[in-house]
């Protein structure tokens, strides 16, 4: 069994006030590029991207007065690829209260590392109907991807190591340097 | 986990991860797709020695919406009638490439023995008199989801019936007991196991006397077909005294709840129709009863092996 070391403190590439102004960007983005954002519905992505896609909901409420954007969860655990191959992590539950068929749907996650979550995530969102796109926002793009997908709308794209932990949290976001 | 054959082997903490498992695997049943890819490749037999409805068709269920292979085993149409041992009988479909095994046999012990033959998971469906620990998941999580509640800390539950013959109610004395309720077991003495006092339970003798102080009701099958030795006198009296009747059910406080694992023998321990109890869990049993076992074979075939890089591979 290998150990992993966690070296000496995370560095933190983006304060809390960075993100904050990140995911108000992304949100007028999602506004222009879907033209006012009325058929637009959010997924945040468990656990992860959740809390990213209410502030995203609650920015987009204040540049369009009068539009509530719905907003769900999914949960990609039973659609990964790696099932078997790692110990089990407990999912959350999905929580998509709305119909999705012919909606423009944003997912959205904290971090873009392989791509094999959003994969998962396109997957899923199958099982709730067929959307007449999807579209996808994270707050940091790490590189490393292993899957031809590129996401919509990016925080900020920054470069790591493939070891490197990446942590975003409302305070900002940390990057770890991890040794095997 | 590798097998799930006893509520004790299983202990709390795999018992309410099971539980909340078990909670997400409800959601995907209501999904207008309910199916997921996480079981592709997998093969799950069900090995039923003995009759049933709900288990084995919940757990066929269950596998497919994992996306998991099926292959049943019915015993009346099998070489078993040739005179085929148990043990030729697992080895020969182990050797078909299976995963896992679902079973249910007359004789307690059957799911301990089998996993010494094959290297395949063993969930255990029913052995004997002995264990039925998915039937007691589905029970605290329809419990625990009808009243809102996480833990069940003080707790009534009462178990009413044939205690001797039940596989049920000693996997849900366990089940309930780990997760912090009170058990009260309610039967004549002649269908009380011999051991009883070692059970963490209380014991009476009168259903009038415990309806009011029970949160959970929990009506168990007379099992007729196991009732050869002169037990109870006649089935009107055991009716007459254990017996969910229409004034009987007026006892109850009106935030108690009513269970049975079925099959139900109506006019022997169910006198009234489930559909006039306002609080009857018993449809929500059988629909969480796939919900449970999806959870139960996810756990077993999903296993990572060794913990390896990916496991800190987080996105």
């Amino acid at each position: 069994m290998n150990r992993e070391i966690k070296v000496a403190s995370g560095k933190a590439v983006m304060s809390g006030p960075d993100v904050s102004r990140a995911i108000s960007r992304i949100a007028h983005e999602i506004v222009e590029r879907n033209q006012g954002a009325h058929n637009v519905v959010l997924v945040g992505l468990q656990r992860g991207g959740t809390w990213i896609a209410d502030q995203l909901a609650e920015r987009i409420a204040q540049i369009e007065p009068g539009l509530n954007v719905p907003n769900g969860s999914l949960d990609v655990s039973m659609h990964r690829d790696d099932i078997g191959l790692r110990p089990i992590v407990p999912g959350a539950i999905s929580d998509i209260p709305f119909d999705i068929n012919g909606a423009v749907v944003v997912l959205v996650d904290d971090v873009l590392y392989t791509g094999r979550t959003v994969r998962a995530a396109l997957e899923g969102l199958n099982n709730f109907g067929r959307p007449r796109s999807v579209q996808l926002a994270v707050i940091v793009d790490r590189g490393h991807r292993e899957l031809p997908i590129r996401p919509d709308f990016v925080g900020k794209n920054i470069p790591t190591q493939i070891n490197d932990e990446v942590e975003v949290s409302v305070d900002g976001v940390v990057i770890t340097a991890v040794q095997s | 986990m590798k097998h799930l054959r006893s509520i004790g082997e299983l202990g709390k903490e795999g018992l309410e991860r099971l539980l909340e498992s078990t909670a997400q695997m409800a959601e995907i049943n209501r999904r207008p797709i309910p199916k997921v890819p996480a079981l592709r490749g997998k093969t799950v037999v069900s090995l039923f020695f003995e009759d049933s409805t709900r288990t084995r068709l919940s757990f066929e269920t269950a596998a497919k919406r994992l996306s998991a292979e099926t292959m049943t085993f019915s015993v009346s149409t099998s070489s078993v009638n040739k005179g085929e041992s148990l043990r030729d009988t697992v080895e020969t479909i182990s050797d078909m490439g299976v995963h896992a095994f679902v079973v249910r046999h007359k004789s307690a012990g059957v799911p301990w023995q089998i996993s010494q033959w094959t290297s395949a998971s063993i969930i255990n469906a029913g052995d004997g008199a002995h264990q039925h620990p998915t039937q007691a998941i589905v029970d605290c999580y329809t419990v625990r989801e009808a009243l809102g509640l996480t833990a069940l800390n003080g707790l009534r539950v009462s178990i009413v019936g044939d205690i001797k013959h039940s596989r049920v109610a000693r996997s849900n004395v366990a089940a309930f007991t780990l997760l912090g309720a009170h058990v009260t077991l309610v039967a004549p003495p002649t269908l009380l196991p011999a051991n009883i006092e070692t059970w963490p339970v209380k014991v009476a003798h009168s259903l009038d006397d415990v309806m009011p102080s029970t949160d959970v009701l929990y009506m168990l099958r007379l099992q007729s077909e196991r009732m050869d030795q002169g037990l109870i006198p006649h089935l009107g009296e055991y009716s007459n005294r254990f017996g969910l009747t229409e004034t009987r059910a007026q006892k109850l406080q009106d935030s108690a709840v009513v269970m049975h694992p079925g099959p139900m023998n109506r006019g022997v321990e169910m006198h009234i129709d489930p559909a006039d109890l306002p609080n009857s869990l018993i449809h929500k049993q059988v629909a969480n009863g796939v919900s449970a076992r999806m959870a139960v074979l996810f756990d077993v075939l999903a296993r990572g092996g060794e913990l390896n890089s990916l496991q800190e591979e987080s996105v």
